[in-house]
């Protein structure tokens, strides 16, 4: 439904997108994952028809974007990570706008209204201006403004940003229930949770380039390997960590020791084969060589360790990085024409 | 679902047009200062000179009734030179954005919009100062001197409202923009004919006067209140030499023509 191809776009000095090539199935709910930075709204905006590609060629539901931007733009409902609203007016006002820009006759337009009111529970504050919006109101105002004209294509960028607990389930059960009456959804996101439990298939986005791409259960399955988390105190020094590091490496069955500052210098395991019975030789080995446990815990492997394969960093460490080395001043001028 | 391309054009101007009316008529104070500066002007100016002395002005008229047609057309020019406010607005909070991912049939609808709504809304701010100048005994133009009044105002907003379009898409943002505004208005308020005329200014002000777009608005409208309005008498004696109505009327034409193609490749490119 969706087919990027080789896409590239550069700012100045910066290589926004590197030879990106996605492919979205027709019914599909596709995550786009990445930290911050990583290439994800350049994406969606040359997917969008907003931005022009420097090499590549963008395909949805079998037209040429590049070629012919407007039958494009007919097929695809964009809801923006910035939203604009037009705080003056009431949100079916906007809607009302809307419904004109996408040439939907005046009963269609109704009809389409009165029905997205419905889905999104919108009937209470729809009459009232938008700046009168919280934040959860003016992301379903926008969710509405993009399925309209009920697009075969619904693209958000960064759609939970911002959104508390509730109003996010609320949102991931329409999405979940849009996709399965058949429209094909692309979302970005750099909650890995997000991803993971929402999209059927998703690409890691990283640097510019897709960096992994598949189910999650695939990616995660591949990645093979438990992970196990120990602590040896609450908060333990580095020399305590070090300690118990130089023990666990000479265990059989640990494929890999990290110490993780950022959790009071836990350490993370990865180890070979799975279940109960593996985390009792451990405990067992640890108390002969009189490691002290504060806490063992062993899970599947995420998400956050398919990127940590991948990158060898974590997500939330990209995170970080990226928030210190952004620049809004040059981000708003790439948004603004 | 299948709308004609005429059709489809018309619904998205429509409906990008409403949307600056309802701007417009809830938040009203633009309309109402628009009309309040220029009638502050009318009245302080106006009493100022009132005792001018006979002769000042060429031809025996009061300077009230001069000064008349110079505020109208200012006020007209006001107004467009504010056009380009909206767009820029709306290019800053990613509202443009909005717009440029639906299918419009042509994107020029977004400048159309612009243009119908600052045309209205200029030439109704002109007839309230107009009504204004009436009120303060400054006299009326006649039935077909109306015609002339709004067709020379038509012709000066056009040629604005390019230059200010092209500006919200050419400056950085709203600051530079109203920046550029601030400092043009005045300026060409004064070296014009709207305060005095020619034969009353230093030689390098009569140049600028004579060659400033608003002089070519001001004088066909000038005349068309002294009930003196023909295509071929002469309305304006320039340091160049004297030009007639029509002569002054095809200036702003070419003018707005030119504004409006010398701005055509910046807007494909933004619009893009």
């Amino acid at each position: 439904m969706i087919q990027l191809d080789q896409l590239s776009k550069r700012y100045g000095a910066l290589q926004a997108l590197d030879g990106v090539s996605l492919n979205v199935p027709a019914g599909c709910l596709y995550g786009l994952l990445g930290p911050n930075g990583a290439g994800k709204t350049t994406c969606l905006r040359i997917l969008c028809t907003l931005l022009a590609p420097d090499a590549g060629s963008v395909q949805i539901a079998g037209i040429n974007a590049l070629a012919d931007p407007r039958a494009a733009r007919e097929q695809l409902g964009y809801v923006a990570q910035e939203v604009a609203i037009d705080k003056i007016l009431s949100g079916r006002e906007l809607l009302q706008l809307q419904a004109s820009l996408y040439h939907l006759d005046s009963a269609t337009s109704r009809r389409r209204i009165a029905e997205l009111t419905e889905l999104l529970g919108m009937g209470e504050w729809l009459d009232r201006r938008c700046g009168t919006y919280s934040g959860g109101m003016r992301r379903r105002l926008d969710l509405a403004s993009g399925l309209l004209h009920s697009p075969a294509v619904l693209v958000l960028d960064e759609p939970t940003v911002g959104l508390d607990i509730e109003s996010r389930a609320a949102l991931w059960q329409v999405l979940q229930q849009l996709r399965d009456d058949g429209t094909t959804i692309l979302l970005s996101s750099h909650y890995l949770e997000e991803v993971d439990a929402l999209a059927d298939r998703l690409a890691i986005l990283d640097g510019g380039r897709v960096i992994a791409e598949g189910s999650p259960e695939s990616l995660k399955r591949d990645l093979g390997g438990d992970r196990v988390t120990l602590r040896v105190r609450e908060f333990a020094t580095p020399q305590e960590a070090q300690q118990a590091q130089s023990v666990l490496q000479q265990l059989d069955g640990v494929r890999q020791v990290v110490i993780n500052r950022a959790q009071g210098h836990a350490i993370n395991l990865v180890v070979e084969g799975e279940g109960a019975a593996l985390l009792d030789r451990l405990r067992q080995q640890l108390e002969e060589a009189s490691v002290p446990v504060f806490s063992l815990a062993q899970s599947r492997p995420s998400l956050d360790d398919v990127y940590l394969q991948a990158t060898g960093r974590t997500l939330m460490d990209a995170e970080l990085a990226s928030v210190s080395s952004r620049d809004p001043k040059a981000e708003k001028k790439q948004a603004m024409r | 679902m299948t709308v004609a391309p005429a059709a489809q054009l018309s619904q998205e101007t429509l409906a990008l047009t409403k949307r600056l009316f309802v701007q417009l008529q809830r938040r009203p104070s633009t309309l109402v200062a628009g009309v309040l500066q220029p009638l502050i002007w009318l009245v302080l100016f106006g009493a100022l000179f009132a005792n001018a002395p006979d002769g000042l002005i060429p031809g025996g008229v009061s300077y009230g009734r001069f000064l008349g047609a110079g505020v109208i057309v200012f006020t007209a020019f006001s107004a467009a030179l504010n056009a380009g406010l909206p767009v820029m607005f709306d290019r800053e909070f990613g509202f443009l954005n909005r717009l440029l991912v639906a299918p419009l049939r042509s994107r020029y609808s977004i400048v159309l919009a612009s243009v119908l709504y600052i045309t209205s809304l200029s030439l109704v701010q002109s007839l309230a100062i107009m009504a204004a100048a009436w009120g303060l005994g400054y006299g009326w133009p006649g039935g077909a001197g109306l015609l002339v009044v709004l067709f020379t105002l038509l012709l000066l907003v056009a040629a604005v409202t390019a230059l200010s379009l092209g500006l919200a898409f050419a400056l950085p943002g709203h600051i530079e923009l109203i920046a550029v505004i601030f400092v043009a208005n005045l300026p060409l308020l004064f070296a014009s004919t709207a305060l005095a005329p020619i034969s009353f200014m230093p030689s390098w002000l009569g140049w600028l006067a004579a060659l400033n777009p608003l002089t070519f608005a001001i004088e066909p409208i000038r005349a068309a209140y002294l009930g003196q309005f023909s295509l071929n008498a002469v309305v304006l004696e320039a340091p160049y030499g004297s030009l007639t109505a029509a002569q002054c009327l095809s200036a702003l034409l070419i003018l707005s023509a030119a504004l409006f193609v010398s701005i055509r490749p910046l807007l494909d490119r933004k619009l893009s």
